[in-house]
């Protein structure tokens, strides 16, 4: 395949950065989307060029830390991660626009690679259960009802990959948020924290700059763990719930 | 010191290249766990253990390096107890550890099925998994705390699969005959890992724990014959920083990347072990690499990893190859008795259900034959039609449906209609940096846990014991250890201008310097796929003295090449995705010498392990007990320069060795 | 002890501090605390929105006396004026509607202009090229919303105050309404923001009801169909009166 590639070049947080246009040839069909960048890096230092820095680490889809938004769309045109993603999807003669993840939350750090720290400091603020090391009861001593059980888990598969911001009109962390919040409000052991998790999770989110939301829908069409809309609805009830208890 | 017990004659040596002409230092030996009865030891350890003033303890700072489950575990626990934790990772956020990818599971000895499961047999079956080769101490220790374990991260709320009246479900997994494997669908790993993460993110919001993230330590600080700090380089601003400490904990993970192709991420290295191993940490096994049979094969030289799926496949789906060499028949126009089941045909008993090491081996030999099948020639077909007219597409679909939309998403071929093509990718590294009972290297104040150790796997790992193992380590065993560690050190300043500082700093910059200086012609992943390949062929599957040898003739003519012709773009003082590579590959050129060494040493066949001059007459692994019951420790001394062999002898009083069969 | 370069991991994060913003937010009485946040202005904007669309439907129906002539109607608008008698003095009850809408749509107002800066300020920089998948509605609720603010003024003035009605009686509302739908102007400017009202409600209805906690999928799936055919009746009610004036129906 022979691909257009224009790609977003940014040397670093403070340069404006500017979408750069390369030719690719060569390109097979089972390559993933990485492994056609990796193809382009090594192209470009061949030239002596300065390759496209990308953040990427498992390449198989879980450690959430690949994402760039392809065509305008948050980890391009399937339903997974930009790592699981194959130029099969794309056809020869394409012209192809990368870009990072783009919201003011996400500073870019150079090239494709976005900071997503903010995350990190919304867990930080309430995304956990206080449970020190060595203080746990039997874990049979709490039966958690199946649904409970696989409503948690549908909520913690998120990766953390940031696509449902990039992917919001307004940058918000609505789906992120939520998806946390759920899976430990939806749990007896995340019970006991359950008012000040929310409160101090979405205080965390307003502070870090995301946006809020206008339920368009975005963030759960790029998801590529499939986190669903409704998540979202879920937390603003567990919101009102805390406001009213406290 | 060479001596009689020394298996490679003076002979044979004397024409080997000169790395592998090693000598046989002073024996070495585990002097923490504590006598007695095994089922006592941690006990008795934890209580001997001297403790460090809850107020005292904010003053001592620990460096944790790493948040995959043992890292970040420790990280978590060793701030809850007080300690200043300062951590790093090189991901851009502590949640992205590569545990996070691990599918099948975590056991635990709880015997919540009531089907005859123990501690005691826990331990046993890890001893004999790991093929007699793991220190009998550390894997009971291991067996017991399993059951805290699921506990703890109940607790976390870590979302493990449930039954309909609300409690743990459990799984079997491969080699053992009790259901005691506890899961989260094909996600436990990440589970878990989220788990540690957000016990360490309450940690970091708390200020209890300093987090570097985007930030590789590059060297380890030894002064006065202790750990007490590491180099690190910012991969943001690329700024060289030292960070001292009154101890170090290495949870960086195995080598397995020293492959290049295999199934850890892109960039798990193994530059921190490697370092430390330079700065005196003797290195232990590293030619115990595990192999796991179904992995998606590679569709072409533009291959940058490889994916595992689930062995829990082999449940259903059966192994096979055409019987002629070179038929490139589609598997649908095989008629059945031109299809060669080998496995079903060589391990009757087993079938398509023989440990990792056996079916990997299997598959290698048949595509050695030319019966390979797929692009190259490199895979089998694992089919599910049998399954598909016995069980119905529903229920397969319930059992393995996400793992066939992995499979279709990555070959684009669909499985229920098309066998799966499957072929062996290296997994796991069983080695990694010798320790104690106290999981302490041979380095005072360094501390190695999890994959970067080499303690409680032997020379091949049992399904779902990996994250065993990280948490254990992280959670229960370090934390306890290192607090003994530190009593007995009372915390004092290093001198920032002590000349081992300056020593370790200055050698970092140099390196990055030569490599961002060189004027070559090849990049850093070019040497790491020539020395993936030479690995795979010669130091992989099966090795042998011939093959070793030339590994051994050949990889330092690729590190004096890798020096003279590495191409680096870019600056230093900056995001260099290009020098971080190409440190790593410089490291791993001299940890693949070693393993390669090591292999070469050790002339039976065990675990992962599998040399083919020592085979049963059936073509089965044969150990040599009487020769290598030991684990090799090896001590660095000088790039390039032939390494010093501490043997640490294994001693079984609990479960006997016996000789595996799965015919 | 010593760190050759200390560096804080919030030092990437720019002037935002890891750990000092919750306990701020903690300080503050639940209804501070909720003002500030976004989901709690996304509750004010819901609980005021249905609070207007309660009042809108209400106003739709009322509408309809139209078609029942001039006497009827103006009967209605009187009546209106006496609700709450004797209790209630003359007129009262609707000014107390007049107060709570005001305070409504500025509290929506107040609300959707914060939220809006905020999230275009979360969202500086546009891709270079955009794939629109929400929905019409969803992405007019912002300009629609001003339409619609724009509207209720000249409505107030047209119809309530009588100000820029071309006609201007008091107490004679029926002929007033067919003095408006008798220019170009008055129908075009009513039925845009007719429209205008229908999409809004499409998407601010359901959306409310999310921000609200709608969670069970019978539910949701119950409202997402209300919001449609509220939009659709609501469109459709207000559209009849200026159609019925300029078919002549009503005159």
């Amino acid at each position: 395949m022979r691909l257009t590639l224009r790609i977003w070049r940014q040397r670093g947080p403070e340069d404006r950065g500017a979408m750069a246009t390369y030719e690719l040839d060569g390109i097979a069909p089972e390559m993933s989307f990485l492994e056609m960048l990796d193809t382009l890096n090594e192209e470009l230092a061949d030239r002596g060029e300065e390759p496209v820095a990308f953040d990427h680490d498992c390449r198989e889809g879980i450690c959430g830390a690949c994402g760039v938004v392809i065509n305008g769309q948050a980890h391009g045109p399937e339903p997974t991660t930009t790592c699981q993603l194959h130029m099969r999807h794309f056809e020869d003669g394409d012209t192809i626009d990368v870009e990072p993840w783009r919201a003011a939350a996400f500073p870019v750090v150079k090239d494709l690679v976005v900071d997503r720290s903010s995350f990190d400091r919304i867990i930080g603020a309430g995304g956990y259960v206080t449970a020190p090391t060595g203080s746990a009861p039997e874990a049979h001593s709490t039966p958690v009802p199946k649904d409970a059980a696989d409503t948690a888990f549908e909520h913690a598969e998120c990766i953390g990959c940031g696509a449902c911001v990039a992917a919001c009109p307004n940058g918000a962390a609505m789906l992120f948020t939520s998806a946390k919040v759920n899976h430990l409000n939806s749990l007896p052991q995340g019970a006991p924290e359950r008012e000040t998790r929310v409160l101090d999770m979405v205080d965390q989110m307003d502070t870090e700059g995301f946006g809020g939301c206008t339920l368009a829908g975005e963030c759960a069409t790029a998801c590529p763990k499939g986190i669903p809309l409704p998540s979202i609805a879920a937390m603003n009830r567990e919101y009102l719930r805390a406001v009213r208890k406290s | 010191m060479p001596d009689a017990a020394d298996h490679t004659t003076q002979a044979a040596r004397a024409d080997l290249p000169p790395y592998a002409q090693y000598r046989v230092g002073e024996p070495i030996a585990d002097t923490k766990a504590p006598s007695g009865p095994i089922q006592e030891q941690w006990d008795t350890r934890r209580f001997e253990a001297k403790l460090v003033n809850p107020a005292n303890r904010r003053k001592y700072k620990v460096l944790v390096v790493g948040t995959g489950l043992a890292g970040g575990a420790a990280g978590a626990t060793l701030a809850e107890q007080g300690y200043h934790v300062v951590q790093f990772c090189y991901q851009d956020s502590p949640r992205r550890a590569h545990s996070i990818a691990a599918q099948g599971g975590i056991n635990a000895a709880k015997n919540y099925r009531n089907d005859g499961d123990s501690v005691h047999r826990l331990f046993y079956d890890t001893v004999k998994g790991g093929d007699f080769r793991a220190r009998e101490s550390n894997v009971r220790r291991l067996a017991q705390i399993s059951v805290e374990i699921i506990d703890q991260c109940v607790a976390q709320g870590v979302p493990f699969a449930r039954e309909y009246g609300g409690l743990l479900d459990t799984r079997s997994f491969g080699g053992v005959q009790v259901s005691r494997t506890f899961y989260a669908r094909g996600q436990t790993g990440q589970q878990l890992l989220l788990g540690a993460y957000q016990a360490l993110s309450r940690q970091i919001a708390a200020g209890a724990v300093e987090m570097h993230p985007r930030t590789e330590m590059l060297d380890l600080i030894v002064v006065d014959g202790r750990a007490r700090g590491i180099v690190a380089r910012d991969l943001v601003t690329g700024r060289i920083e030292t960070h001292l400490a009154d101890a170090v904990v290495l949870a960086t993970g195995g080598y397995g990347n020293v492959f290049y192709l295999s199934t850890n991420a892109k960039n798990s290295n193994a530059t921190a072990i490697w370092r430390a191993h330079r700065r005196g940490a003797h290195f232990a096994n590293p030619c115990f690499t595990q192999i796991h049979p179904t992995c998606i094969p590679r569709s072409g030289d533009h291959q940058s990893k490889l994916t595992l799926m689930s062995e829990s496949l082999r449940n259903d789906g059966r192994i096979w190859v055409p019987k002629q060499a070179g038929d490139t028949r589609p598997p649908a126009e095989i008629p059945e008795d031109e299809r060669d089941y080998y496995l079903e045909r060589r391990y009757p008993a087993f079938g398509n259900l023989v440990p990792r090491d056996i079916a990997s081996r299997a598959a290698k030999s048949v595509c050695d034959e030319g019966r390979g099948v797929g692009p190259g020639g490199q895979g089998v077909y694992l089919d599910f039609a049998d399954a598909l007219a016995r069980l119905g597409r529903p229920a397969v679909e319930e059992k393995y449906g996400n793992l066939f939309e992995m499979y279709q998403r990555i070959t684009a071929e669909d499985p229920y209609e098309v066998p799966m093509r499957i072929y062996p990718a290296i997994h796991y590294t069983m080695g990694g940096l010798w320790v104690d009972y106290d999981l302490q290297t041979t380095i005072p104040g360094l501390f190695a846990i999890g994959e970067a150790n080499f303690s409680d796997h032997g020379a091949n790992r049992l399904g779902a014991s990996a994250l065993m193992q990280g948490l254990a380590d992280g959670y229960f065993v370090v934390p306890a250890t290192l607090g003994d560690y530190l009593a007995r050190h009372p915390h004092d300043e290093v001198d920032p201008d002590h000349p081992a500082v300056h020593e370790a700093v200055g050698e970092v910059t140099d390196r990055l310097y030569h490599l961002l200086s060189n004027n070559g012609d090849r990049s850093p992943d070019s040497f790491h796929r020539e020395l993936g390949e030479l690995l795979w062929e010669d130091c992989g599957m099966a090795r042998s003295e011939e093959s070793l040898r030339k590994a051994l003739e050949r990889i330092p003519e690729l590190r004096r090449e890798f020096w003279e012709r590495i191409r680096v773009p870019g600056s230093g003082t900056e995001l260099n995705q290009s020098l971080e590579k190409a440190n790593r590959v410089s490291d791993h050129l001299e940890l693949a010498e070693l393993m390669c060494l090591d292999a070469l040493h050790r002339t039976e066949s065990c675990g992962g392990h599998f040399r083919v001059e020592s085979q049963s007459e059936g073509g089965e692994a044969a150990r040599d007990d009487d020769a290598f019951s030991y684990a090799a420790a090896w001590e660095f001394t000088g790039s390039g320069a032939p390494p010093v062999l501490h043997r640490e002898d294994l001693a079984f009083e609990y479960v006997h060795p016996t000789q595996r069969s799965y015919k | 002890m010593a760190t050759a370069t200390a560096k804080t991991p919030t030092d990437r994060g720019g002037e935002r501090s890891a750990s000092g913003t919750a306990p701020d937010a903690r300080r503050l009485g639940p209804l501070r605390r909720m003002w500030r946040s976004s989901i709690g202005k996304k509750t004010v904007m819901a609980v005021s929105g249905l609070l207007m669309l309660g009042y809108l439907v209400v106003h739709m129906l009322g509408n309809l006396k139209i078609f029942f002539g001039a006497g009827e109607f103006n009967g209605y608008a009187h009546w209106l004026r006496t609700i709450g008698e004797p209790f209630l003095h003359h007129e009262w009850f609707l000014w107390i509607a007049r107060v709570a809408l005001v305070a409504a749509v500025v509290a929506h107002a107040v609300s959707a202009y914060q939220l809006s800066r905020r999230d275009l300020a979360a969202r500086p920089v546009k891709y270079a090229r955009r794939r629109a998948r929400t929905s019409y509605a969803t992405r007019t609720m912002r300009w629609g919303g001003v339409i619609v603010g724009l509207f209720i003024v000249w409505h107030i003035l047209d119809l309530t105050t009588g100000t820029v009605n071309p006609r201007g009686q008091a107490g004679h509302p029926y002929e007033n309404v067919v003095a408006t739908f008798s220019t170009w102007y008055g129908n075009t400017i009513y039925v845009v923001a007719m429209l205008a009202v229908g999409l809004h409600v499409r998407h601010g209805f359901y959306s409310a009801a999310q921000t609200l906690g709608a969670t069970r999928a019978g539910l949701r799936r119950g409202l997402s169909a209300a919001s449609n055919v509220l939009a659709v009746v609501l469109t459709a009610g207000f559209l009849s009166v200026p159609i019925a004036v300029m078919t002549g129906a009503v005159h």
